[in-house]
């Protein structure tokens, strides 16, 4: 494989980890801040994707399309908050778990109440679409560059929110001791709807960067989910530095495990062998390196015990 | 008698008269649907000792019910094509006899929730639910990609497998079949949770540090549990792969292992008939709810929803009042 | 194999005789189970509605359809079989959409001495030694639209293809089907995982590979991802794949990203007979959106349904399966005639992705394969 390919692969890694991260950063914000396993959070993903859409597809304009993304799942996460999640706080895993797989089956088979059976349209504007050429003669898509690039500036923003801003303490200090801030006097019902708000907002907005490249359906969400779940326990479940890590690593495992795996059976096997043997291994590989990781680390890189 | 008991002997004999009105209205779909419930509640038992005796919550269990249902599913292939199943180092045929069947897959569950048990026990709380997760994706997307078990069309078994001096094709007795393995095994769960072992282990959920204080070691008991647990939830999936006479990697799929959890939820969790009363719920509201629209889902949503907010210790919680839960 | 018909005949006995014990008397009666609900929905909801259209259209009183949702969960279609034999006692089973799906109800359906018609799926294991006679196709086999762009890349004169489809067994086939028909070179062929959505990394692959031609095989929500990030690569080599991913459900949601893309099918909207133009008009008129590839194979499900019910009773299976076999029907896709395994002999299309007006489609360009019949015909001895 040449270098540039290689790269290229890189490049396309980085690419959908930066995406998982996006998702990973709310899970893992919910968790450590309420201590909530929430499962729907694929719906907001889609949520996003879906408002997405509707809207581009009402004014042709991408940037109100991303707003509207960012808008329409950070309301549904509120309401959602307050009319559900808010009851789960005190339960234990098992009830959050049963309570938002309710969720997801509301939203899903809702959404294709309102949007119908079939895929949404949602295209990237003329003025990314198409490759650029990197120094090295690498062809790439401006608009997976595009998100790489959002991704990191939104994974700095988030660092720099939860380092320096009176919320960002809030946050720390409500995952460290969640009774003693609400003794403080910080409207701790606030801050969790605000947090539950902001972590949904993210996952509309990568159910929106997403849709533009994919295809916008209902369950779209369930299989990223599992992926963002995968990310934040390799990563530590709470820790937001362990998101981004963690959902490099995931990034990178599936890309150029689904890439090099086969050609390295090939080096020893006949080729259509080594093209079952490897793509079977590169679709379990992610979840190997979880397992690898929890052996080893039983509560992820970043996790406090 | 306490109104818990009442309720376990209601539900209990629920089955058997359900299957036998259906039997006398010559309904044999409703026997099948009360057949659906006798083996889904078998697999929620086995989550059961897990989550409920143990308290791990493991949401990886559709990786028994998948091993049980691919259990089944490989030696009836092998008996149906005349195929040796494995002819080095020994020859091994394939079997349509159930209870050889049965033994397989209550083997194979046990061992893989050994191996799968060892690994993810050293985590707990979430990494549990995480990683119990991951291993069963794990086998989810082997199985869909493993082409000599028909990957993910799966394998048909055109005559379900036999049982010594029974017609299995006629619903009634395989219904039989089902339920009586479903009562042994409710039988065998209560004892266990009220021998030695099941003490210690709800001990063990309760208060760790106070079961190895006494020279126990509550990964061990964890693990004895997790393999039980396995083994059963194998064996519900061999008879649920034989009710279809067919299996397929969504018996695999993290739906599945939520679906189990469910019914273990909707009944009561470490409660005994739990998961025979939540089994029986769900499939009446598929049943039900899948006729009369094709948005259904939304419904059934809304309903888990409300349970879990409004009736706290499912249904036999509700019903039988708190004061003989489980601990 | 006749060996194995035999052991499921006398296996089956017992559940078989509750179900042909009762005649209806020139009234038949069918059980459609087809995914109505979850990602894969539009395709059911379109053979359902083509379906329904011709049941409508023919105002035939003694057709009566019981429909049910699959979810397409394997485990859910097998219990709803049960159901229609067991409890709603029909005579015609149809509906299936994905071949997972039928291989684990049709074998069973069939050997309790049920008719079934299917609208869509076409595992090769049912065209081939696992064929049955009561057992019809109306859509296609599986291999057939791969095999007819197979042909067509052949024809296109291009010699190093990179082909790719997701890594299960409608997967393979659909490789196995194009190879069979093309004879050039292959610069790359890539199983992806099943329900993959990105796939960056194979289009690097293919833009590094050196091929002159793209096939791919990827359905439903998979098709347009891939159509989508292959049009913002750059890569602008030729792409041709089965109709799947450029049918009318989904090629609004593709959007311009399909444009001029080259499509193998049986059937297009503007096939010129007078059974498809009353058809494509009926169906506009009652559901207001075009019809699909899935609508068509719907509507002529019903029609052969019909034209066999004109024929004969359905309590008497030899007669019914023969009026069946005759296929005398006015099929939307012109000449249609069954073969030896009772699978479609037909005509296949090249089609482009044009826009008309707002609304992306498709139009016939060339035809590919004539009256061309299956691999697995010759397996099949009943």
């Amino acid at each position: 494989m040449s270098t540039i390919l290689l790269i290229e692969q890189v490049l396309n890694g980085l690419q959908f980890g930066v995406m998982l991260f996006l998702m990973a950063a709310g899970l893992t914000l919910i968790f450590g801040v309420m201590g909530l396993i929430n499962l729907a959070h694929g719906s907001l993903y889609m949520i996003g994707a879906f408002a997405a859409a509707a809207v581009a597809g009402a004014t042709g304009s991408f940037l109100l399309a991303i707003i509207a993304s960012l808008a329409a799942a950070a309301a549904a996460g509120a309401l959602v908050e307050l009319v559900v999640i808010r009851r789960l706080y005190d339960r234990d895993h098992l009830d959050q778990v049963l309570a938002t797989f309710a969720l997801i089956l509301i939203f899903s088979e809702g959404t294709r109440w309102v949007f119908g059976s079939f895929p949404l349209f949602l295209d990237i504007p003329a003025a990314l679409s198409g490759p650029v050429m990197l120094p090295g003669g690498i062809q790439y898509p401006a608009y997976r560059l595009l998100i790489i690039a959002i991704g990191l500036l939104i994974a700095f923003g988030l660092f720099q929110l939860i380092a320096k801003t009176r919320i960002g303490i809030q946050i720390r200090a409500g995952e460290s001791d969640r009774e003693m801030i609400a003794a403080l006097g910080v409207d701790i019902s606030k801050l969790y709807t605000i947090v539950f708000a902001l972590g949904a907002g993210l996952a509309g907005l990568a159910g929106a960067l997403v849709g533009a490249i994919q295809s916008v359906q209902v369950g779209m969400g369930e299989p990223v989910l599992i992926l963002a779940f995968v990310v934040i326990v390799i990563g530590g479940i709470g820790s937001i530095k362990g998101a981004l890590v963690g959902a490099l690593l995931v990034g990178l495992t599936d890309t150029l495990g689904g890439v090099l795996l086969p050609g390295f059976f090939a080096t020893f096997m006949e080729p259509s062998a080594a093209t079952a043997v490897g793509s079977s291994l590169a679709s379990m590989s992610i979840y190997i390196l979880m397992a690898g990781v929890l052996l080893f680390r039983p509560t992820g890189l970043y996790g406090t015990a | 008698m306490t109104r818990e008991s009442l309720i376990n002997t209601a539900l209990f004999l629920m089955l058997p008269l359900t299957a036998g009105a259906a039997w006398m209205l010559d309904e044999p779909f409703i026997i099948t649907l009360a057949t659906k419930v006798a083996i889904l509640a078998l697999a929620g038992v086995g989550l059961n000792i897990a989550l409920g005796l143990g308290g791990l919550v493991s949401l990886g269990h559709a990786a028994f019910f998948g091993i049980g249902g691919y259990a089944m599913g490989i030696l009836a292939h092998h008996a149906q094509n005349y195929t040796p199943l494995m002819e080095a180092p020994f020859l091994i045929e394939g079997t349509n006899a159930m209870p050889i069947i049965w033994l397989v897959a209550v083997i194979a569950g046990a061992l893989a929730a050994l191996a799968i048990g060892a690994l993810s026990l050293r985590t707990s709380g979430v990494y549990f639910i995480m990683i119990t997760l991951a291993f069963g994706q794990m086998l989810y997307y082997f199985a869909i990609s493993w082409p000599a078990y028909g990957g993910e069309d799966g394998l048909s078994i055109y005559v379900r497998n036999g049982f010594p001096g029974l017609n299995t094709l006629d619903p009634v007795q395989f219904f039989a079949i089902a339920f009586v393995i479903l009562a042994v095994t409710l039988f065998a769960a209560g004892r266990l949770a009220a021998s030695a072992f099941g003490l210690a282990l709800s001990a063990a959920r309760q208060n760790a540090v106070r079961v190895e204080t006494v020279g126990l070691s509550p990964y061990r008991l964890r693990l004895l549990a997790f393999v039980i647990s396995g083994a059963i939830t194998a064996l519900a999936g061999a008879l649920f792969a034989d009710l279809n006479r067919f299996v397929s990697p969504t018996m695999f799929s993290w739906q599945m292992s939520g679906e189990i959890m469910i019914f273990v939820i909707l009944g009561g969790v470490g409660r005994l008939y739990g998961p025979v009363a939540g089994a029986a719920l769900f499939i009446l509201l598929e049943h039900v709810l899948g006729g009369l629209s094709d948005f259904w889902h939304v419904y059934l949503g809304i309903l888990l929803l409300l349970v879990v907010l409004f009736a706290r210790g499912g249904m036999i919680g509700s019903l039988a009042g708190r004061e003989v839960a489980h601990d | 194999m006749k060996l194995r018909s035999l052991v499921l005949a006398a296996g089956l006995a017992a559940l078989a005789s509750t179900g042909l014990a009762d005649g209806h008397g020139g009234k038949v009666k069918v059980g459609m189970i087809t995914t109505l609900s979850g990602g894969g929905a539009g395709l059911g909801i379109d053979v359902r509605d083509g379906f329904m259209l011709a049941a409508k259209m023919a105002g035939n009183d003694n057709l009566e359809v019981v429909i049910e949702d699959d979810q397409r969960k394997p485990e859910i279609a097998v219990q709803l079989a049960d159901k229609m034999i067991q409890s709603e006692k029909v005579d015609v089973m149809t509906g299936i959409i994905w071949s997972n799906l039928a291989m684990a109800v049709v074998p069973a359906a069939t050997a309790q001495g049920k008719f079934y018609l299917s609208p869509n799926a076409g595992p090769s294991a049912l065209a081939g030694k696992g064929c049955h006679p009561l057992y019809f196709n109306v859509a296609w086999q599986n291999d057939n639209l791969h095999e007819a762009a197979g042909a067509y890349a052949k024809e296109a004169g291009y010699q190093n293809s990179f082909i790719l489809a997701p890594n299960y067994p409608a997967g393979q086939d659909a490789l196995t089907g194009y190879k069979r028909m093309y004879d050039g070179a292959l610069a790359g062929e890539i199983y992806t995982k099943l329900g993959q959505t990105d796939y960056a990394a194979e289009i690097a692959q293919i833009r590094a590979s050196g091929a002159d031609s793209v096939f791919f095989f990827l359905p439903g929500g998979m098709g347009i991802s891939f159509l989508k990030q292959y049009a913002g690569s750059g890569v602008d080599l030729p792409v041709v794949g089965p109709a799947f991913s450029f049918d009318q459900g989904i090629l609004q949601a593709v959007g311009d990203a399909a444009l001029g893309v080259k499509n193998t099918s049986q059937w297009n909207k503007d096939l010129d007979n007078a059974a498809n133009k009353a058809f494509v008009e009926a169906f506009q008129a009652e559901y207001g959106r075009l019809p699909s590839l899935y609508a068509s194979q719907g509507f002529d499900t019903a029609n052969l349904l019909l034209s066999a019910m004109a024929k004969a009773d359905v309590s008497d299976t030899d007669a019914f399966r023969a009026a069946l076999a005759e296929a005398e029907f006015d099929s939307v896709r012109g000449d249609f005639k069954f073969g030896s395994n009772q699978h479609p002999v037909q005509n296949f299309y090249v089609r482009e992705v044009i826009k008309e007006g707002d609304v992306f489609t498709n139009k016939i360009i060339s035809a590919s394969l004539t009256d061309h019949a299956d691999a697995y015909a010759s397996e099949c001895t009943y």
